[in-house]
């Protein structure tokens, strides 16, 4: 089963902290893999600047996967600035290909539309992820994004920290998305390992999405660059959240509307009822079957959490002005803010759509029920 | 003892044991009271004096002789025309169990003289290929027990409608939106939908019960269910009620009914729930509709506008069709037209290899609603032999192939498709249903197993009954015959009608519960199919399971 960790604080924390609230909610827990996404990056050896430079997260499995990278990245005209080099105790990796874990900052390529260097740096992540498929799996690329670090590792995660040491504070961020598990219902493949990553937008999941083949083919059937993998049944979450904001270009509040609709009879009262009829409709098949807890974050360092409409996967939110945290388990998040208020933790039903916004302040709690700002339906 | 004399037979001359049903009648148990012969559809039986010889000898007086005992029993015409057709309405009335007919277990002969006077076989019914359908055989095998807290069928919420109508890709629905533009109307229905059968092919008993039947279901129960009506028009009372958005009213080829259905649009209360426009069915492929002359009632005939007692045979094409572009696409238009763009249009074909090119001319077709594709195993009222038999297309592989074309072009939710032709044949209904929704059909239209379960139809895949062409339906279904049709109490039907839906909807749950879904209906949740045959498992693109 997976377990799900996130903090989002103003000052940027170690990683490590996050694993140690995945420790925390080990009882029924495979702890056979971890999945790390970090935003708000700050490196200690290295001054980041997140306007000007990309981040580049992956693994080169061979030293010949390392130096096709150089050159393929180089000959995409992406100039390195720096090298994170982890300090890596290969004893504790139960897996023995790891010949690099990369995370390296390129500069931003220059005059180039916001657009347009989405798909650049989208369509470069995927050249890669294609080249390391077409050898054999050699090089596997998770994100290559402004402002994201992703490690994915085989393994009980506290012991992947403590291989790659990220307890040493050398990469520390504002943002952690953590899981647990490696998506041991499809087999082990590191690209079937929450969190899932499409320009900038992120999320993690626990708990089996059952529509998963319909969602797939569909997603697939809309030929939009970036919908593929699919190793595992949640990619469609991260997909599906991509399109609605990305693609529709609709309020981030219309993904629970577009995931888990309500039925017929709640919508015949709600002051959107007609359009959020038509749109669930339209995207029939993009309702999930959960149960499901969806945990997202969003490259203004925005977090959230959804539930799948039967909320039999339930999460936790609690913390206080300046630090959150969001976990599949109470004691999660009563690990990662221990003094916090508990009283004020929430657990959301099925209409909410928790949001920790970037200026982390106060929880943001959208019902279903509530109308949205929606420009197009005016 | 007589001798044999010179026996003369006649190429067609049957004995009892030739049919494919022999009357056993018990003597001992009979007391002539006759309602039998009576109750026969077909005239099968009959109450006959019968001489028995009785040897005798006189011991005392050294003399043999004999006696003769006269009798009265009941006995089978071996005549084609007048077979028993194994309807057992005789049983049914027979006080004391004294008669009833078997299934010949043997070869009969009636197969080769069912064409007297050069007349090809007609019959209602069914395709009587009998046994497991691979609809039956595949099996929900995805289980999400262990990998995730399973459903509870009983306690939680489903969501089981289906959409009926064209559906929008979301970019185009946000678009038109915003511009208030006209967004093609859908339904919101239930995915097991009574399938069409006209009002003529049944009794009006049948269909004021199946009717009342929906209306309960929708207004009590909160089972959307929606009826189909076939060719040939639908009662004014009906159009011009507030039930008629319970009514998918069909066009075929005849256009009979339609007169009196668009002279009524100005007086209906509310919209129908679709127009079904029929250019073939699975029963007869290439056919028209058909009804006989022996139900073209008073009644029917003023529906349909035509004189009483003529057959009806519909032409096999719409008068329109020169190309499939053009006449679907206007016949399309103009009914969509007719209401105001606010009633969903779609086609019922018959399965055929050809479905996938009348798919790809609707993909292009903004009011094309749906396609509704009946297979081979689809019933009629009535039809050449022949055509029900060995002609058409089973509907897995073809709704299949339909629905992954549409996968491939990413258009798998704009054009629903729906799938007839067998669904509950040998009684499984929900599981056939599910199976197609699996594979892709965003509902089923179901008429035999209505028939079957709602009303007590007789018929069945070896050749049991098969009468509904002649009017002559022993239970009162299919006839406009009153003395025949007030057998059945239209409150009876619609018990049944609800009590079938019903347990539609709870078998349903008990489908979807173990395989985790309970949020949307499971169209195309191939991953959860399984069938125990390697080839059918890779046409269909399942799961091969022993």
């Amino acid at each position: 089963m997976c377990r799900l960790a996130l903090k989002s604080s103003d000052t940027p924390f170690s990683p490590y902290e996050v694993l140690q609230a995945m420790e925390a909610m080990q009882e029924g827990y495979d702890g056979s893999g971890l999945g790390l996404l970090m935003r708000g990056v700050h490196f200690t050896d290295f001054n980041y600047e997140k306007d000007n430079q990309v981040i580049l997260s992956g693994i080169a499995h061979t030293e010949e996967a390392l130096s096709r990278l150089n050159g393929l990245m180089e000959a995409r005209g992406f100039v390195q600035k720096y090298d994170h080099e982890f300090k890596v105790y290969p004893e504790m990796i139960e897996a023995s290909d790891r010949f690099k874990y990369i995370v390296r900052v390129y500069k931003k390529p220059e005059g180039m539309s916001e657009a347009d260097l989405e798909e650049s740096l989208m369509q470069t992540r995927l050249f890669l992820r294609k080249d390391g498929e077409d050898h054999g799996g050699d090089l596997t690329v998770f994100s290559f994004w402004s402002d994201v670090v992703m490690i994915k590792e085989v393994g009980w995660p506290l012991a992947v920290g403590d291989a790659l040491s990220l307890s040493d504070n050398r990469i520390t961020a504002r943002v952690v998305m953590a899981q647990g598990r490696q998506n041991t219902n499809y087999g082990i493949n590191l690209y079937a390992c929450h969190p899932f990553f499409i320009q900038g937008i992120s999320t993690m999941t626990n708990g089996e999405n059952t529509a998963f083949v319909p969602i797939k083919e569909w997603l697939e059937g809309k030929k939009i660059p970036g919908y593929t993998g699919y190793q595992s049944d949640s990619e469609v979450f991260t997909h599906i959240l991509h399109y609605v904001t990305k693609k529709l270009k609709l309020p981030l509040q219309v993904y629970k509307h577009v995931i888990t609709p309500l039925k017929s009879e709640e919508l015949n009262n709600h002051p959107q009822g007609d359009f959020l009829q038509g749109l669930r409709v339209a995207c029939r098949r993009l309702i999930i079957d959960g149960p499901n807890a969806v945990i997202g974050t969003l490259p203004d360092e925005t977090s959230m959490l959804v539930m799948d409409a039967k909320k039999m996967r339930p999460a936790s939110v609690g913390g206080k002005p300046g630090t959150w945290a969001i976990a599949s388990e109470m004691c999660g998040v009563m690990a990662m803010v221990p003094d916090r208020d508990p009283a004020f933790d929430f657990q959301p039903m099925r209409e909410h759509t928790v949001i920790i916004p970037p200026d982390r302040k106060e929880l943001l709690i959208w019902t279903q029920f509530d109308p949205f700002t929606l420009p197009q339906a005016a | 003892m007589d001798s044999v004399r010179s026996v003369y037979t006649t190429p067609s001359s049957l004995t009892y044991c030739d049919l494919p049903w022999i009357i056993q009648h018990r003597e001992d148990r009979c007391t002539l009271c006759g309602r039998c012969t009576a109750v026969c559809p077909v005239n099968a039986i009959y109450l006959t004096y019968r001489r028995q010889r009785v040897p005798k000898l006189d011991v005392l007086k050294k003399k043999r002789g004999n006696e003769y005992r006269h009798f009265v029993g009941i006995r089978q015409h071996t005549s084609i025309e007048k077979k028993c057709i194994g309807c057992g309405m005789c049983s049914s009335v027979c006080p004391n169990e004294a008669i009833g007919p078997v299934p010949n277990t043997n070869e009969h002969r009636t197969v080769f003289h069912q064409n007297q006077k050069g007349e090809a076989w007609k019959r209602g019914g069914r395709r009587n290929k009998s046994g497991a359908t691979i609809l039956d055989r595949i099996a929900f095998d995805r289980i999400s027990m262990l990998t995730d807290p399973a459903l509870d069928a009983g306690r939680h919420e489903f969501s089981l409608n289906t959409i009926l109508g064209r559906v929008l890709p979301p970019e185009e629905y946000l678009r038109r939106k915003a511009a208030g533009e006209w967004i093609p109307p859908t339904r919101e229905i239930f995915p097991f939908i009574i399938g069409s059968m006209s009002f003529g092919a049944l009794s009006p008993n049948m269909w004021l019960g199946l009717l009342q039947g929906v209306a309960y279901c929708n207004e009590v129960l909160g089972i959307p269910v929606v009826m189909a009506t076939g060719e040939g028009g639908c009662p004014p009372w009906v159009l011009k009620s507030p039930f008629l958005k319970y009514i998918i009213l069909q066009i075929a080829s005849g256009y009979f009914g339609w007169d009196e259905i668009i002279r009524a649009i100005p007086e209906m209360q509310c919209d129908p729930a679709a127009i079904e426009i029929k250019y073939g069915q699975g029963a007869k492929p290439g056919d028209g509709g058909l009804l006989m002359w022996f139900k073209v009632s008073k009644l029917i005939a003023r529906m349909r506008g035509v004189p009483e007692g003529v057959d009806l045979p519909s032409p096999p094409v719409h008068q329109t069709l020169y190309s499939i572009e053009e006449s679907v696409m206007k016949m399309i238009q103009t009914l969509s037209m007719a209401f105001g763009f606010r009633v969903p249009v779609y086609p019922k074909i018959s399965g055929s290899t050809s479905s996938k090119a009348v798919l790809n001319n609707l993909v292009r077709n903004p009011y094309a609603g749906g396609m509704l594709i009946d297979g081979i195993d689809g019933g009629t009222g009535a039809a050449y032999n022949v055509s029900m038999n060995a002609t058409g297309h089973p509907i897995a592989s073809n709704l299949r192939e339909c629905y992954l074309d549409l996968v491939a072009q990413g258009r798998q939710n704009e054009i629903p498709l729906f799938a007839a032709g067998g669904i509950g044949k040998n009684g499984n209904v929900t599981q056939n249903g599910m199976a197609l929704i699996m594979l892709g059909a965003s509902g089923v239209h179901m008429g035999k197993y209505i028939m079957q379960s709602c009303a007590g139809c007789l018929g069945n895949e070896k050749g049991r009954c098969n009468v509904c062409n002649i009017g002559i339906c022993p239970k009162g279904i299919t006839s406009q015959n009153p003395k025949l049709y007030r057998r059945l109490d239209p409150d009876d039907v619609a018990q049944r009608v609800s009590e079938v839906f019903m347990a539609i909807r709870t078998e349903m749950k008990k489908i979807m519960a173990p395989l985790g879904r309970s949020q949307s209906l499971p169209i195309g949740m191939s991953d959860a199919l399984g069938i125990d045959d390697a080839d059918v498992a890779d046409r269909l693109n399942i799961k091969y399971i022993c």
